[in-house]
C-alpha cells in the first residue's frame, strides 16, 4: 500500500527531472574551459537525474495502479511561462534564419507557432485535466532518456575535449554544446510526462530547436545548411503537429492526449488529428520522405547523432506513433504509415550498403529500423505495439553504443570511415570487441534487436499484411549484408599490424562498459522485460494482455545460443584448439611480402594489395535511389492527408 | 516429451553426417555420369576428410580456428533446432548466424581470395535470406504454427497450399548448395579465378570442419524440403523422401547445365524469383484466408 506520502514525492522527483536539467544546462553553460570541475558537474549531476529517472521508473512500473501518478489540473501559471518560452524559440528562429538568410524556416515557424499562440491567448483553447501524467510506458521512455541519454551526456564531456584538441578550426563553445545536452533531455522528460497536448507541442518544439542548434554547432557552410534542412523539416512537422492541438481543442473539445486515445469510439473525426500527428511523427522519426535531415545531422560532433539517434529525437517520432497506435488500427492512415514505415526499412537498408562513412551507415541503419518501428506502430495490433516498445528499447542501447565506438575509433584513428577500420581487432582491440557486441546487438540471432525483428515478423504475418512481410524479408537479407560485412572488416588480422594508442578517457569507458553489458543483459532479461514493461502499456493502450509473443521453449533456446556465444571463445582457450597448428601466410597467388599487404608479382616486384568492402554504389547508390525513394514516399505522405484530413471537411 | 527431443536431435547430431558425407559422394558420381566420367567411389568424401583430418593444419592465425569451430557447432546446434521439432524462424535465425561465422573465419585471414568469397558469400545470403524467412511464414499460413512439431501432424501436406514457396525454395536451394550457376563463393571445382574463394586459407582440420558442416547442412535443407511433403499418414515420409532424391537430383543436374553467373544477376533473378513465386503465393493465401 503506497501512501499518499510516497506518491507526492514521486511527483516531486518528476518536477525535478523536467525542470533539473535545465538548470544543469545553465551552470554547464557557466563552465566555459573543459575542466575537471565541469566534467564533475556533468558526472554528479548526470548520475543525480539518472537516479531520479530511475527511481520514478521503477515506482511506476511496481505500483499497482498507474491511474494515481497524474496531477497539475491548475496551470494558469505554466501556461503563461509556455506562451513566452513559445514566442521566444519563434524569435530565436526567426533570428538565427535572418542571420543566415534561410528565410524559409520563419515562415515554418510562424505558421506553427502564431495560430496555437492566438488560441491560447484568446482563451479557446479547452482547459484540460490533469496535465501531467506518468504510465507504464513514460516509465519506459523514463528509463531509455534517464540512462541512455545521461550516458551519452556523460560520454560527451570527456569527448568534446578530445573534439577540440583534433578540431582546432572549430570555435570551443563546448559548454554551449552540453548545455544544449541537457536542455534536450529535460525537453524529453517533459515531453514523455507530458498528457497536455500544449505541453507535449511546446516541448515537441524545443527539440526541433535545440537539434536546430547542435548540428549548426561547428558553423561550417555544410553544418549550417544540414542545420537548417534539419529545422525546416522538423518545423513542417511541427505546423502539423500545431495543426492536429488546433483540431483536437476547437472541434473536438479534447486537450489531452490521452482523452484522444481513449476516444476511439466516440467520433469519427478523431482520426483527423492522429493523421496530423502521425505526419508529424514521420518527421522527428526521420522516414522517407524526410530521412535527409538526419544524414545531414551527423556534421555535428558525435556525442549529438548518438543523442539524436538513440534516445532522444527521432524517439519521440515513434513515442507519439506507439501512443496513437490504437486508433490507427484498420484505417486509410494505420496503412499508409505502415507502408511508409516498411518501404523506408528496405529502401534505407539498401542504402546502408553503399556508404562506407561509419557514421552515415550507423544514420542509415537508425532510418530503417525506425521504419520498422513506424511500420509495426500502424499495424495498431497487440502484438505490432509490443515489438515497436521492444525495438525502441533495444536499438535505443545499441545505437548509442555504436555511435560512442565509432566517435573514438575517430578520436584514435582520425578516420571513421569503415574501409579504415580494417584489421580494427589488432589496432584498437578493446574498441573492436565493443564495437562487435554493438553490430551483434543489431542484427545476430539470440539478441535483442533480432527478437523484436522477430516480433514485428509474427505481428505482421497475423495482422495479414503482406506487402509488409515481403518488405521485412528482403530488408532483413540486405540488413545483414551490411552489418556483416562490417563486422567482417572489424575483424580482419593483418601480420605485421600493431596496436594504436587507446587514447580513450576513463569517462568515455563510463558510459560504455554500461551500455556493452546491457546489450547482454537484455539478451537474458527480455521475457522479464516484456511481462513488467510492455505487458502493462499494452494493458493501458488496448486494456488488454496477449499471450507471450516469443515464449516457452524458445526463450530457453535463445538463452543456450547466448550461452554458446560467449562459451566458445571461452572453450576453445580451454581446450588449446588451434595451438599446436602451424602458422603460415595468407594465399595472394604471388609470394606475399609477409604483411598481409604486399605480394612480390612474377617479375620479382613488391606490389601493394588491398582489399575493399563491397558497395554496390552503382546499383543502390545514393545517387540513383534516394530521390526516387523520397518521391515515392512523398506522394504516399500526400495521399494520406489530402484523403484523411481532406476528406474529413 | 523432453526425452523424445533429446533423442531426436541426437539422431541428427549421430547420423547427419553419414547422410550428408553419403549426398555428397552420390553428388559426385551423379555429375561425373553426367560428364560422362566414371566418377569417385560414393564414399570418397569419408576419405578426403578422413585424409584432411590426418594432416597438419596450417593456420593463418588463431581467431580463424575460432570462427571455423562455432561455425560448425552453431551449424549442428540448427539442424538439431529443427529435427528436435523447435520453431522454424529460430532455425532460419541460427542459420544465418552459423553463416555468419564462416564468413567471419574468411574475413580473418585477410587473404585476398578469402575476403571475396567472404564478401559474395554474404551476397548469396543476402540473395536467400528473404526466401527462407518465408518458407517459414509460407508453413505457418499452411498449418498456423512455426514449431516443426505441428507441422509434421498436418492433415495434408504444406505443398498443396504453398507451391510457390516450394519453387522458390528449390531455387534458392542451388545457392545453398553451392551449385553453378550461383556458385559464386567457393564451388567444389579448383583452378578458377577465385581459387577456393571462402575456404582458400582452410587446411587440414579446418577444412575437414567446414566440409562435415556443409554436410549436416545438406541434411538440414533436405529436411526442409521433406516438411513441404509430410503430413500425419506414415507413408507420407516416403513421399518426402522420394521429393528429396528428385529435388537433389534436380540440383545435381542444373550444376551441370549452367555456368556461373555474374553475382548481379543472381541477386535479379534470385529476388525476382522469390517475389514471383513466393509473393503472388502469399497474395493469394492472403485473399483466401
Amino acid at each position: 500500500m503506497k501512501g499518499a506520502n510516497t506518491l507526492a514525492n514521486i511527483l516531486n522527483v518528476v518536477n525535478f527531472l523536467i525542470l533539473f536539467p535545465f538548470i544543469m544546462a545553465i551552470i554547464i553553460g557557466l563552465l566555459k574551459k573543459a575542466s575537471p570541475l565541469r566534467s564533475a558537474v556533468i558526472i554528479i549531476g548526470g548520475f543525480t537525474i539518472m537516479a531520479a529517472a530511475i527511481y520514478v521508473a521503477v515506482n511506476v512500473l511496481l505500483s499497482g495502479n498507474k491511474a494515481d501518478f497524474v496531477y497539475l489540473e491548475n496551470t494558469e501559471l505554466h501556461n503563461h511561462i509556455v506562451v513566452a518560452l513559445e514566442v521566444f524559440l519563434m524569435v530565436l528562429v526567426c533570428f538565427l534564419s535572418i542571420k543566415y538568410k534561410k528565410f524559409y524556416a520563419i515562415i515554418f515557424s510562424l505558421v506553427g507557432t502564431i495560430p496555437v499562440l492566438w488560441m491560447d491567448l484568446t482563451g479557446r483553447a479547452v482547459e484540460g485535466l490533469n496535465h501531467i501524467r506518468i504510465d507504464t510506458f513514460a516509465a519506459v521512455m523514463y528509463l531509455i532518456v534517464g540512462v541512455v541519454g545521461i550516458l551519452i551526456c556523460i560520454y560527451a564531456s570527456g569527448y568534446m575535449k578530445d573534439y577540440h584538441h583534433h578540431h582546432t578550426d572549430v570555435q570551443d563553445r563546448s559548454n554551449y554544446f552540453l548545455a544544449l545536452m541537457f536542455v534536450f533531455l529535460g525537453a524529453m522528460f517533459g515531453l514523455i510526462s507530458s498528457d497536455n497536448l500544449g505541453f507535449i507541442y511546446f516541448f515537441w518544439e524545443i527539440t526541433s530547436v535545440c537539434s536546430f542548434l547542435m548540428i549548426g554547432y561547428t558553423r561550417t557552410q555544410e553544418a549550417v545548411d544540414n542545420s537548417f534542412r534539419a529545422l525546416w523539416m522538423n518545423l513542417l512537422g511541427g505546423c502539423g503537429f500545431a495543426a492536429g492541438l488546433i483540431y483536437c481543442n476547437l472541434f473536438l473539445g479534447i486537450a489531452n492526449l490521452s482523452q484522444l486515445t481513449g476516444s476511439a469510439a466516440t467520433s469519427k473525426f478523431v482520426i483527423v488529428p492522429v493523421t496530423l500527428f502521425a505526419f508529424a511523427a514521420l518527421t522527428k522519426s526521420a522516414q522517407f520522405p524526410f530521412s535527409r535531415w538526419l544524414l545531414g545531422a551527423m556534421v555535428a560532433p558525435t556525442p549529438s547523432s548518438a543523442l539524436l539517434h538513440s534516445a532522444t529525437m527521432v524517439k519521440i517520432g515513434v513515442y507519439m506513433l506507439i501512443r496513437v497506435s490504437p486508433l490507427m488500427y484498420n484505417t486509410l492512415t494505420g496503412i499508409m504509415i505502415t507502408v511508409i514505415g516498411g518501404f523506408t526499412f528496405f529502401a534505407a537498408s539498401l542504402l546502408a550498403i553503399t556508404v562506407s562513412d561509419g557514421k552515415k551507415v550507423l544514420a542509415y541503419s537508425t532510418i530503417s529500423n525506425l521504419g520498422l518501428i513506424t511500420a509495426c506502430a500502424g499495424t495498431g495490433t497487440t502484438e505490432g505495439v509490443w515489438a515497436a516498445v521492444m525495438l525502441v528499447l533495444f536499438h535505443a542501447v545499441s545505437k548509442s553504443l555504436l555511435f560512442q565506438t565509432v566517435g573514438d575509433i575517430e578520436n584514435c584513428m582520425h578516420s571513421r570511415d569503415i574501409e579504415d577500420m580494417h584489421g580494427l581487432i589488432i589496432k584498437l582491440p578493446r574498441l573492436a570487441f565493443i564495437m562487435m557486441i554493438g553490430i551483434c546487438g543489431m542484427f545476430m540471432a539470440p539478441f535483442g534487436m533480432l527478437v523484436s525483428k522477430w516480433a514485428a515478423l509474427k505481428a505482421f504475418v497475423d495482422s495479414g499484411s503482406v506487402w509488409l512481410v515481403i518488405f521485412l524479408v528482403f530488408g532483413s537479407g540486405s540488413t545483414l549484408f551490411y552489418w556483416a560485412k562490417w563486422l567482417g572488416k572489424i575483424c580482419t588480422v593483418i601480420h605485421q599490424s600493431f596496436e594504436l594508442e587507446d587514447i580513450t578517457p576513463r569517462s568515455e569507458m563510463v558510459s560504455i562498459f554500461p551500455l556493452t553489458s546491457m546489450i547482454v543483459i537484455m539478451c537474458f532479461a527480455f521475457p522479464w522485460m516484456s511481462t513488467h514493461m510492455i505487458q502493462p502499456i499494452l494493458d493501458e493502450a488496448f486494456h488488454t494482455n496477449i499471450p507471450d509473443v516469443i515464449g516457452g521453449s524458445d526463450v530457453i533456446i535463445m538463452m543456450i545460443m547466448v550461452a554458446m556465444i560467449f562459451m566458445i571463445p571461452i572453450g576453445s582457450r580451454i581446450l588449446a584448439i588451434g595451438k599446436n597448428s602451424k602458422m603460415t601466410m595468407s594465399y595472394v597467388a604471388g609470394v606475399n611480402a609477409g604483411d598481409d599487404r604486399h605480394y612480390i608479382d612474377s617479375f620479382g616486384k613488391e606490389r601493394a594489395l588491398y582489399m575493399s568492402n563491397w558497395y554496390m554504389d552503382e546499383i543502390f547508390g545514393e545517387k540513383k535511389l534516394l530521390l526516387p525513394c523520397i518521391i515515392v514516399s512523398a506522394v504516399l505522405v500526400a495521399v494520406m492527408l489530402i484523403i484523411v484530413v481532406g476528406g474529413a471537411f | 516429451m523432453t526425452v523424445s527431443i533429446i533423442i531426436k536431435a541426437l539422431l541428427y547430431v549421430l547420423l547427419a553426417p553419414f547422410v550428408g558425407g553419403l549426398l555428397s559422394g552420390i553428388d559426385r558420381v551423379f555429375s561425373a555420369r553426367m560428364q560422362g566420367r566414371q566418377g569417385p567411389p560414393v564414399f570418397q568424401p569419408f576419405y578426403d576428410v578422413y585424409k584432411l583430418l590426418n594432416k597438419q593444419t596450417t593456420v593463418v592465425n588463431g581467431i580463424q580456428v575460432l570462427f571455423v569451430t562455432a561455425y560448425l557447432i552453431f551449424t549442428v546446434f540448427t539442424g538439431a533446432l529443427f529435427f528436435a521439432g523447435g520453431d522454424m524462424l529460430l532455425v532460419f535465425f541460427a542459420l544465418s548466424m552459423s553463416e555468419v561465422m564462416m564468413v567471419l573465419a574468411a574475413f580473418s585471414t585477410n587473404g585476398p581470395y578469402s575476403i571475396m568469397g567472404a564478401q559474395r558469400e554474404l551476397l548469396q545470403m543476402m540473395c536467400y535470406e528473404p526466401m527462407t524467412l518465408l518458407v517459414a511464414i509460407g508453413f505457418y499460413y499452411a498449418n498456423g504454427s512455426f514449431m516443426v512439431n505441428d507441422l509434421i501432424h498436418a492433415s495434408v501436406p504444406a505443398i498443396v497450399q504453398i507451391p510457390g514457396f516450394f519453387i522458390g525454395f528449390v531455387f534458392i536451394l542451388i545457392i545453398k548448395l553451392r551449385k553453378s550457376p550461383f556458385d559464386l563463393s567457393t564451388s567444389h571445382h579448383m583452378h578458377q579465378e577465385m581459387v577456393k574463394g571462402l575456404t582458400t586459407d582452410l587446411s587440414g582440420g579446418n577444412l575437414a570442419r567446414v566440409e562435415i558442416a556443409e554436410w549436416y547442412d545438406t541434411v538440414l535443407m533436405m529436411g526442409i524440403v521433406g516438411m513441404f511433403f509430410i503430413t500425419n499418414n506414415p507413408i507420407s515420409i516416403l513421399w518426402a523422401v522420394i521429393a528429396c532424391s528428385v529435388v537433389f537430383f534436380l540440383e545435381t543436374l542444373i550444376d551441370n547445365l549452367f555456368p556461373r553467373v555474374k553475382y548481379i544477376t543472381m541477386l535479379k533473378v534470385t529476388w525476382a524469383v522469390i517475389l514471383v513465386f513466393a509473393g503472388t503465393n502469399l497474395l493469394i493465401l492472403n485473399v483466401l484466408k
